[in-house]
């Protein structure tokens, strides 16, 4: 057994680099986020083997032997105020650190992007474009299923809203996770800096289907985009049995925000209770910086 | 059970003791004693322990070979694995119901419930807890707790299965056995408190003459702390449960908004509710929880090290602080575990700042053991190697923690099997590896005998082996962006290629799981085959080891007296490398008869 795991360890060590890897970073503060996971494994790395090592040589260098005693002391005050000092002051610098890239990716959404919202719901993503009017919520709002699309190079500012239960709204490459909370809106922002395809995840248990809540997440240039979104309303609603299929309703059919209640979250009544409900607390005010903003 | 002020007594007891019992019933299944009270909750843990581990292990089947039926457990749970396939539903119960047993269940009647029973006492020199029949009902309340969690696996749509955080609105609208989980929980709760009210009257009340606060060893600083956490924590969960249970069976709305529409159908009485309450109500109490789980582990480590090394426990004050001072802190952190749940993120820099002072003092308490060990006399007994384990394996616990405190990093890492890793490591290698050393540790104190260290020592090396190589992975997979809680990895592009690693942490379970029969073996057999221990097998200070080994029903003969701290181990102007707290000063006259607790 124990050769077994002697030999066992240049195998695993030989892994570490290959396995110490983040999935490749799409969005442009990803590598913020992947900069301060790096230098905590730095710091958190050197302290975990220095404890190690010490624990270890402690265990061997001071072993029982007969007639030999332990050295009689009840602590050091100087080595108790340094070792609060240092990790206090490696925390607060951490803090710090996060403090600035915590803000710029959560606190503040930028002001030259791309609006949608998602709507989740079991086990479904639900995503509505602006229609040729460039405002959200209106009747020419296009809407998709599990499919998002975006313009390379454009940030985008997603307001995510839940019809049902908590989800989460995670994008492993970007960097970006977001919960999607009935009664709320959460919002997030992401870009791409170069074309491709990737998924969305859903993060946050949300039922029997949590597994398979996936959708689609696909940068274009900006031409390939605007031909897709035309697409998507020439085709009017997405199809009713790609809805059934991913265990949810229909999708909301364009329209029906029109008569969306009033603001305040948690308190509107709740809507007719037929299919179809939009969030209860999306209101137009809270779209102001939205209008006239749309890229291409 | 007459009343502690009984007068009658035995001529040979002690004053102010009352004899023990010699029915069967009240001396083994209704006893008020709380040694006794304590072995009945080790039992009871130790069932549970292997109840939450099997369910891990279905967990693990399932991401090592998703799809691949079990042929016995299609008989044993048809409706959840029909013809030995899991259903994702069943899956959902499996993680939601292991996390509660182990937690629940296990982890906590271990340690407050079996170590916090049998020890405190003991060890400041009390001949019973303050209450022992609040004692008694505790242990009969935690016991219908237990038969309906396990029981709501058998109802229809099978047991609760919103994760043990049961976020609403999900928990809200799940099949029934949520409804039990609640139950069950509300009335383990009950218990849960009645021994906390006890643990800190008898700390406070029963300390024995000259056990002083700072001559209190650590253990009691730990389980006392713990004990003032669970009655101020508790009521937040169990009022929020309340409200939940409300929510799925009397129509109310606390965490229902309006405008719920659950599979094409609105929810009629939604409105009026707020998703997020709930998790700031259960993360307030799951927060302060977390450290009543480590803390009584943290306790007995520095109980074992100190022994162990024949060095006094370095920086004795500064743990006691510590110890204080996580307490403390631990109930203004619990908003980062909702960093990214929709909480305004300004509040989320704010919890971020505290996570990150609540590091200090972990540091602090790991640097005092590392002191302990340098320049000590070491001898690896089994509980010592356990002890060590639980100071390596927390360090990793701890310092995990750092990446999800700091926000942006938690972004990627939330809700990923890098949290996974970072629990186990903080409640197996850190809570489990601590209750495995009292085990072994106060084994011979309960029993009278020893447990068989050879054996001891391979339980030991094979767990912690096993127990690294099934979790250390958890954080590479995590940094892969694997979430946690999904039943099916292989739907995603970015999990694609995880299989082999996931086949090999579960390989690596069952060799640990396995290396647990021993661990079982060797503690029913060592009862009576074991190598009788005697008062004092360790050579230890504390109280506890100055009375015979298993103590009386009245636990000390004589009325034990207090003259120093519990680790004066290898004193210079002593021969003897251990120094009893009761062992008067030379030259001072013998106590003159010391006032008698009841």
């Amino acid at each position: 057994m124990i050769a077994f795991a002697v030999a066992l360890l240049p195998a695993l060590a030989g892994a570490l680099p290959f396995w110490l890897k983040l999935p490749p970073a799409e969005s442009s503060f990803a590598d913020e986020i992947d900069r301060i996971f790096r230098l905590i494994l730095w710091i958190t790395g050197v302290i975990f083997i220095v404890v190690e090592v010490l624990l270890v040589y402690f265990l061997i260098r001071y072993r029982h032997r007969e007639g030999r005693r332990a050295h009689y002391t009840h602590g050091n005050n100087r080595l108790e105020v340094i070792w609060t000092i240092v990790p206090a002051i490696i925390c607060v610098v951490l803090a710090l650190l996060s403090r600035r890239v915590w803000a710029d990716i959560k606190q503040r959404m930028p002001e030259d992007a791309m609006h949608l919202e998602v709507t989740a719901e079991q086990f479904a993503w639900n995503i509505r474009y602006p229609g040729p009017d460039g405002k959200l919520d209106t009747p020419d709002d296009i809407l998709t299923l599990n499919q998002l699309h975006f313009p390379v190079g454009t940030k985008v500012v997603v307001s995510l809203h839940s019809k049902d239960v908590i989800h989460s709204f995670f994008l492993p490459e970007f960097r970006v996770k977001q919960d999607a909370v009935p009664g709320m809106t959460t919002k997030v922002w992401f870009d791409a800096a170069h074309v491709g395809n990737w998924e969305i995840a859903c993060a946050e248990l949300c039922g029997l289907g949590h597994y398979r809540m996936k959708g689609f997440l696909v940068a274009e240039s900006p031409e390939d985009f605007k031909k897709w979104l035309a697409e998507q309303a020439a085709a009017g609603a997405p199809q009713p049995a790609a809805a059934a299929a991913a265990g949810g309703p229909a999708p909301t059919p364009a329209g029906a925000p029109a008569n969306a209640p009033p603001p305040a979250p948690g308190v509107s009544p709740p809507a007719d209770g037929k299919v179809s409900v939009p969030p209860a607390d999306r209101t137009p005010a809270a779209a102001p910086g939205q209008e006239g903003k749309q890229p291409s | 059970m007459p009343a502690p002020a009984a007068p009658a007594v035995a001529h040979e007891l002690p004053h102010g003791v009352h004899p023990a019992p010699t029915s069967f019933w009240r001396k083994y299944i209704f006893s008020t004693d709380h040694k006794v009270i304590g072995k009945q909750y080790l039992f009871y843990s130790l069932f549970m322990l292997i109840i939450g581990g099997f369910l891990a292990g279905l967990v693990r089947w399932q991401l090592a070979w998703p799809g691949k039926p079990i042929g016995f457990m299609g008989k044993l749970m048809p409706e959840g694995m029909p013809g030995g396939q899991m259903l994702p539903e069943f899956y959902n119960s499996l993680f939601t119901m292991h996390a509660t047993i182990m937690i629940f269940f296990a982890i906590m009647p271990m340690l407050i419930g079996a170590f916090g029973n049998f020890v405190v006492p003991l060890q400041i020199g009390a001949r019973d807890m303050a209450f022992p029949r609040l004692n008694l009902a505790s242990f009969w309340v935690a016991v219908p707790a237990a038969v309906i969690i396990i029981w709501s696996f058998f109802v229809t749509g099978g047991a609760a299965q919103s994760g043990w955080t049961s976020y609403a609105p999900l928990a809200a609208i799940q099949p029934r056995g949520q409804t039990l989980w609640l139950l069950s929980l509300l009335i383990l709760g009950i218990s849960s408190l009645l021994t906390a009210v006890n643990i800190i009257t008898t700390t406070i009340n029963m300390r024995a003459p000259g056990m002083t606060f700072f001559r209190l060893p650590l253990t009691v600083w730990a389980l006392f702390i713990t004990a003032i956490l669970l009655l101020l924590a508790l009521p937040v969960l169990s009022g929020a449960m309340i409200m939940l249970l409300f929510d799925r069976v009397l129509g109310t709305t606390f965490f229902l908004p309006a405008g719920l529409v659950v599979s094409g159908n609105a929810l009629s009485n939604a409105g009026g509710g707020q998703a997020l309450l709930w998790q700031h109500l259960f993360w307030f109490f799951g927060h302060p929880e977390v450290y009543i789980m480590i803390l009584p582990a943290m306790g007995i480590t520095s109980e074992i090290l100190s022994v162990f090394a024949r060095k006094p426990i370095f920086g004795y004050r500064a743990m006691a602080y510590s110890i204080m001072g996580i307490a403390g802190l631990g109930w203004i952190v619990w908003g980062h575990h909702m960093f990214q749940s929709g909480m305004n993120p300004i509040l989320g820099t704010t919890f971020m700042i505290s996570t990150m002072v609540i590091a200090v003092p972990s540091a602090i308490k790991v640097f005092n053991w590392l002191g302990t060990l340098w320049g000590g006399n070491i001898t690896l007994t089994t509980p010592m190697l356990n002890a060590i384990s639980f100071v390596s394996m927390f360090v990793i616990g701890g310092l995990s923690g750092i990446f999800m405190a700091s926000t942006p990093v938690d972004v990627f890492i939330h809700d990923t099997y890098f949290i996974v890793g970072h629990i186990h490591y903080v409640l197996f290698g850190g809570s489990l590896f601590g209750a495995f050393a009292g085990l072994y540790f106060w084994y011979p104190k309960m029993f009278g005998r020893f447990m068989n260290e050879t054996w001891g020592k391979i339980h030991w090396f094979l767990t912690f082996v096993c127990f690294n190589l099934v979790f250390f992975p958890m954080h590479f997979l995590g940094m892969r962006g694997m979430q946690r809680r999904i039943y099916d990895y292989s739907q995603y592009a970015h999990l694609k290629g995880l299989q082999p690693m996931n086949q090999f942490m579960t390989i690596s379970l069952f060799v640990l799981g396995a290396a647990q029969v021993i661990l079982v073996l060797n503690f029913f057999l060592s009862m009576r085959r074991g190598k009788v221990a005697g008062p004092n097998p360790w050579r230890a200070n504390t109280l506890e080891w100055q009375t015979s080994s298993p103590p009386p029903h009245h636990n000390f003969d004589h009325n034990p007296t207090v003259y120093r701290g519990p680790y004066e181990y290898s004193a210079p102007e002593r021969a003897d490398d251990h120094w009893p707290q009761d062992e008067p000063p030379s030259g001072a006259a013998a106590p003159t008869h010391a006032h008698a607790h009841g």
